[in-house]
């Protein structure tokens, strides 16, 4: 069977490809539906805080810090509640990360706060001695792309039927509408830093990265 | 097989494809053994502001050694090993010769704006599918192009029947696109919302799912370019240089066909204890443990080629090259399958002991065997003998030491950090703040940098010992039969 096979380069490739393609289909569709379901009470992140999300992966925290709790003891006493399927449901992509060089970042939301981000983004040796991670000073340099994230945040909204414009759910709206929004919550966020250079180009209307990234931080509840 | 007959092999794809092995090679490891130092001291990040963070150079480091050194040294071999194992030399086909170039200056076009995406932060953030979707288009051209080269050679082929790696040069082929096309689905936002950068896209699934369709990727990206083309490779270079008959037929059908099925269930064991469903992760803990039978299947294979004829290891040192590769393949498939057990994955998981797993693999197995290949082939590219065998020795010591550095540390440093993680004092409490899990390691990290400097030394050594084979090396007449001719 398998000498006819070998001198038969089409049905070669076919019986190969149906071989390798059969674990895909029977592990992932089954729960593809139940998997992509919300848990009540779970939004969709708003522009500013997509924004942020957009920095976290231009700097690849996700190299070093999970977004993933287990459910062991250990686990839920360090970080919190261990995660469920539902909380992911408006992640894309998924930062569940594979590496825990720094610790998981889950629920930060729940214990760090807008001026400890900002010494430790700046100077992490400041808050924590002993600390492996970079600084990240051009994130007080660099704006933060409010409009690729209102652009990511409408083709979700059509595209994937994602909640937004809905009774409590984060609004849109045109993107004036939402821009005014996103200086609202920036607003919030710059009021409690120290950086005069962030004061400085926020009254200019400027959102730099750091603001950005503290308010999806703060978000990670 | 019948030497100095009438066919004159074209080589000038391999050798294109050899060079760009060479060169990434070099970029994608110093990058590793600079990330690698940052972990052990952090002043390291600060080189090139911006752009010289680990954050910013881990990517590239990945995607340097994998889609770069790796996947060149594949295309290389496949340029050279496709002609020989199907008796048709590309030059019979101008067509073919158009694709082969053209797939090697696509390749390089590509390569080169990732690397400057990739430093500027533009990607995606799924691990080895960070391009962005501009980018994943032109992937599927240039793989598309390999896939001309393969099925067209075989379309003009004389010898009728597919050796071995050509079983496993089609199934490199088929799985990567498969896993790449459905793994990089994403919708431009530019094109629904008319704002924002142009580049810009969102993955089509979402959370948990696309948790789970990365690492059906991630997983099996590991399969179709770390293991599958490698065994095609080692199936045609191990024969070919000792002069040893493959020890067995069946052997070589078994070890394919089972880990062409069950390697794509094994990417369940990334997401252990996650949110994905439990069955998913209980398939994918069984599935790895059986993964060991193919696995080894294939290595076993290759050390029964050479019964008898352990003499060569003494001899020749690409016949050591490779058979310490099939040997590392077999700790690696070994490694991985306990790491998949649940209890061990508990502690394991998100550890260093999961970058030492791969690496072990990587620079052992796939290292050695795409290094040994370039050995091999140069002679019979260039009509020269291998410049230097003392050279050759040295760099094979220096590389096999920093391997057993880093691959030890690493294993020490995984298991501590696991254990601290876990670890509570008499009242239940854990004992351990997170920064002490971190300082602890870091002479383990300095150990593994070093580790990791010696093997990039021994890829210079290679590089020039490749570059005086091709420039200043005594010429050869014919082509050698079997073991490669070298200087001392």
């Amino acid at each position: 069977m398998f000498h006819w096979l070998e001198k038969n380069p089409f049905f070669f490739a076919v019986g190969v490809f149906l071989v390798i393609a059969y674990a895909g289909i029977v592990t992932i569709l089954p729960d593809f539906m139940e998997s992509a379901r919300p848990v009540t009470g779970t939004k969709p992140y708003t522009v500013l805080e997509l924004a942020g999300r957009h920095v976290y992966i231009k700097d690849s925290c996700n190299a070093c810090h999970s977004q993933l709790i287990r459910p062991f003891k250990s686990e839920t006493d360090r970080y919190g509640m261990y995660s469920l399927s539902g909380e992911y449901a408006y992640d894309r992509p998924f930062l569940w990360g594979s590496k825990r060089t720094g610790p998981d970042l889950m629920r930060v939301g729940n214990y760090r706060t807008t001026d400890w981000h900002e010494y430790h983004m700046l100077d992490p040796i400041s808050v924590v001695p002993g600390s492996i991670m970079p600084a990240y000073k051009h994130m007080f340099k660099n704006n933060a792309d409010i409009e690729t994230a209102y652009a990511e945040a409408l083709t979700v909204k059509k595209v994937f039927n994602v909640p937004y414009d809905q009774a409590d759910m984060p609004q849109l709206g045109t993107y004036d509408e939402s821009k005014k929004a996103v200086m609202e919550q920036a607003a919030a966020i710059v009021a409690d830093m120290k950086s005069t250079e962030v004061k400085e180009a926020f009254k200019r209307g400027e959102i730099k990265e750091i603001v950005a990234l503290i308010a999806y931080l703060n978000s990670l509840k | 097989m019948q030497a100095k007959d009438a066919l004159n092999y074209d080589y000038s794809v391999a050798k294109c494809f050899t060079y760009a092995a060479i060169l990434f090679g070099i970029v994608g490891m110093l990058i590793g053994v600079v990330i690698a130092y940052q972990m052990a001291f952090p002043e390291l990040n600060y080189l090139a502001g911006e752009y010289g963070t680990y954050s910013r150079l881990r990517p590239l480091h990945t995607s340097g050694v994998i889609f770069g050194f790796l996947l060149s040294g594949i295309f290389a071999t496949w340029y050279y090993v496709g002609q020989r194992v199907l008796k048709v030399s590309m030059a019979e086909s101008p067509f073919l010769m158009i694709v082969g170039k053209l797939h090697f200056w696509l390749y390089m076009i590509l390569m080169t704006i990732a690397v400057v995406n990739l430093f500027m932060g533009i990607g995606t953030s799924k691990e080895y599918a960070e391009l962005e979707w501009p980018l994943d288009i032109l992937v599927v051209v240039v793989w598309v192009l390999w896939g001309f080269s393969i099925f067209g050679l075989v379309g003009i082929r004389r010898e009728k029947t597919l050796y071995i790696s050509m079983w496993y040069y089609i199934a490199t082929f088929l799985g990567v696109a498969m896993l790449y096309l459905f793994n990089n689905m994403e919708v431009p936002t530019y094109f629904v919302a008319g704002m924002g950068k142009w580049y810009h896209s969102v993955s089509m699934y979402a959370g948990s799912n696309d948790a789970m369709v990365q690492w059906w990727y991630g997983h099996n990206a590991v399969a179709f370019v770390f293991t599958v083309p490698i065994i095609a490779m080692i199936y045609y270079f191990l024969p070919k240089e000792s002069g040893q008959p493959v020890f067995s037929y069946k052997l070589s059908l078994l070890s394919f066909w089972g880990l062409m099925f069950v390697y794509l269930w094994a990417g369940g064991h990334h997401l252990i204890y996650s949110t994905v469903p439990d069955w998913v992760q209980t398939m994918g803990s069984i599935f790895s443990i059986v993964l060991i039978l193919p696995s080894w299947g294939s290595a076993i294979n290759m050390l029964l080629t050479m019964k008898g004829q352990w003499g060569q290891l003494k001899e020749n040192p690409l016949v050591k090259f490779m058979v310490f590769a099939s040997t590392f393949y077999m700790l690696s498939t070994l490694e991985g399958p306990i790491q998949s057990i649940k209890s061990v994955n508990a502690l394991a998981h998100f550890t260093d002991w999961i970058p030492g797993h791969v690496h072990d693999g990587t620079l052992g197995w796939v290292g050695f065997m795409t290094m040994a290949a370039l050995y091999h082939m140069a002679p019979r590219m260039y009509k020269r003998e291998l410049y230097s065998k003392k050279l050759m020795e040295s760099q094979f010591w220096i590389q096999t030491t920093g391997i057993v550095m880093y691959f030890s540390s690493m294993w020490i440093a995984g298991i501590t950090q696991g254990m601290m993680w876990r670890a509570t004092d008499q009242f239940g409490n854990l004992a351990y703040s997170f920064i002490d899990t971190v300082t602890v390691l870091i002479p383990y990290y300095a150990l593994r940098a070093t580790g990791g400097l010696l093997y990039l030394i021994g890829f210079f050594m290679f590089t020039y010992n490749m570059y005086k084979t091709m420039t200043a090396s005594k010429a050869i007449e014919s082509e050698p039969q079997n073991a490669s001719p070298m200087a001392a």
